[in-house]
């Protein structure tokens, strides 16, 4: 991707119910059409993540959370800042998931400058099922406060 | 009496789970018990009612890793049934597209999960802090792989080309030919990988294996062959069930695979590279001799060698199937349903993986039988916990348990990942 993109990554898995709430965040900015901001959606596998976050100046990075909190919280992680909490995000196939490739990425130095992940709490994780209604709430609030953010840093930044 | 208990407590996680008990009694191995929960069983109840054409994307869902091995054996078992054979376009693609696969998951192993064992690292993060060049080396070397699963099945993971009879569609050589380049770097760092992990310092082991793999005529092998073993089996992919037997174990949901009457075997890369040595090209088997490899090694801390000249040989073999390719008349062949049984074996990057499926006439899946190479090989990794470690019992518990750690991510098991994440508990008794 060019450098200076803005880049959001949805992570989660379509069909298993609440994971799939990353996706179905980048899905809604995706219709938003910000200039200057791309729009992706994984599985959550590091190294992908790891080649998705390649060049990008700054990234939004949604997944779903199992922290024991109510299902639907938001949780706001700079990453650039810090290393992520421990807690379980969304299921990734073969456990080198998110926390890992922000991590990875760290230490090669590619991580963007501006790297934020929000963690959205689920409630069930069955086949086929759909978002819980408070996960779709949340989802809703956190493509908004994206959105903000992104409007933010693309005008203060002039990236795109 | 003195006992000592090593015990690695696996994470929950939805893709499965697997743990590690080790009980040492009076200065040997009393017991080693590996747990793993099994997905295919829950998959081989999913396929049975679906139609024959729906089971390569069905399967592949079963491991985010090894898809194309999913695929392979589900679309080779399915044409068996139905009395069909695929033309050599079709047959070199997919040859091709297992080379992705096994470059994808084995730079993975080799990179992330495995090396840190030699180098006394965590994990892959502690390694890419004090060499983020060899890191980003391995990366490079499986996003080459991941370039040309995307290419041919249309997506990095979870590919979706694939169909009974052939492809939905197929590559120009144009798009072969560009790909070829990165190909051809990556030959360059696979090279140097196995000059890298050839220098790493492997705990003396040495195991008296049964070794089974897959052995075409002339070519080492992927989608086709029969399988063999290093004590004198030699049958056609029809007669597994004949020959090889699941059984229930207590402390285990996953079912230990043996050979009737022979006991515990070993699949991946140790079995196909003893089996097939003489069919690696010959930088492939060249570079082994470079780094002193015999024809045969049974120490399995050495797999990691054996697993970089395996990349090394699949970007060999990606680039000789490239250079060769000629497009096909037709994406795929005709196909007709009809009653009857098949069976496929091909060699997933972890081993030999079979697939049965009975057919109705109108070609609903009335049973189905997946045998993955990790239930095939917890037998001999239990083995290896009583053979090798019980010979390093000198050891203190965090060396101890590293080492037994170690020796199951020898084989780049599907619960590999879990365990460099593992919470881990010892307890003397």
């Amino acid at each position: 991707m060019p450098t200076g993109q803005c880049l959001v990554i949805g992570i989660g898995n379509a069909d298993r119910g609440d994971d799939a709430v990353g996706r179905v965040v980048a899905r809604k900015l995706s219709t938003r059409r910000i200039p200057g901001v791309r729009v992706l959606e994984q599985g959550g596998e590091a190294a992908g993540l790891l080649d998705g976050l390649s060049g990008a100046q700054a990234a939004y990075l949604i997944d779903a959370a199992r922290s024991g909190r109510l299902p639907g919280t938001i949780s706001r992680f700079d990453a650039a800042a810090m290393e992520l909490p421990r807690i379980a995000f969304g299921c990734s196939t073969h456990g080198l998931g998110l926390a890992e490739a922000i991590e990875l990425a760290r230490a090669l130095g590619q991580l963007p400058h501006r790297c934020v992940v929000y963690a959205i709490e689920g409630r069930a994780y069955d086949i086929g099922a759909p978002l819980s209604p408070e996960v779709a709430t949340a989802a809703e609030a956190v493509a908004r406060m994206i959105a903000d953010e992104m409007r933010g840093f693309v005008r203060d930044e002039g990236a795109g | 009496m003195a006992r000592r208990t090593i015990k690695v407590d696996a994470l929950a996680r939805v893709e499965g789970e697997g743990a590690l008990h080790v009980t040492v009694r009076d200065g040997a191995v009393e017991r080693a018990e590996l747990r793993f929960y099994e997905p295919p069983r829950f998959f081989e109840a999913l396929l049975r009612g679906r139609a024959y054409t729906e089971a390569p994307d069905i399967a592949a869902r079963i491991c985010g890793i090894c898809p194309v091995a999913y695929q392979m054996s589900a679309v080779h078992a399915m044409e068996d049934a139905l009395g069909v054979s695929i033309p050599q376009p079709l047959r070199d693609l997919r040859r091709l597209l297992y080379c992705a696969e096994w470059i994808e998951s084995h730079a993975l192993h080799i990179y992330m999960l495995h090396a840190p064992d030699f180098l006394g690292f965590e994990g892959a993060i502690d390694m890419a802090r004090a060499h983020p060049g060899v890191v980003a080396r391995g990366l490079a070397l499986k996003k080459t792989g991941n370039d040309l699963m995307a290419l041919l099945g249309g997506r990095e993971v979870h590919p979706i080309n694939v169909r009974v009879g052939g492809f939905y569609k197929v590559p120009r050589r144009r798009d072969l030919a560009a790909i070829a380049e990165g190909l051809k770097r990556a030959r360059d760092v696979a090279l140097e990988t196995v000059k890298w992990v050839a220098g790493f310092d492997f705990p003396e082991c040495e195991r008296d294996y049964q070794l089974v793999a897959l052995c075409p005529a002339a070519e080492y092998p992927f989608n086709e062959g029969r399988i063999v073993s290093s004590r004198g089996l030699d049958i056609a992919a029809r007669d597994y069930d004949e020959h090889f037997e699941e059984e229930h174990v207590a402390h285990s949901t996953a079912l230990h695979a043996h050979i009737r009457g022979r006991g515990a075997y070993l699949v991946g890369p140790l079995a196909r590279y003893a089996l097939n040595f003489d069919k690696l090209s010959p930088l492939a088997r060249a570079t082994a001799r470079d780094i002193g490899l015999d024809r045969v090694c049974r120490n399995p801390y050495r797999s990691i060698m054996v697993r970089a000249i395996e990349v090394l040989y699949a970007c060999d073999e990606a680039l000789r199937l490239i250079e060769s390719y000629a497009e096909p008349d037709a994406p795929c062949v005709a196909l007709s349903p009809r009653a009857g049984v098949g069976h496929g074996c091909t060699e997933a990057p972890r081993g030999m993986l079979y697939h049965r499926y009975q057919l109705a006439a109108d070609g609903t899946i009335i049973s189905a039988r997946i045998v993955p190479p990790t239930s095939q090989n917890q037998a001999s990794i239990e083995e290896d916990l009583t053979i090798c470690v019980g010979a390093w019992l000198d050891l203190p518990d965090d060396a101890l348990r590293h080492r037994c750690e170690q020796t199951v991510r020898n084989y780049d098991p599907c619960i590999s990942c879990a365990t460099h994440f593992l919470r881990v508990d010892m307890n003397r008794v």
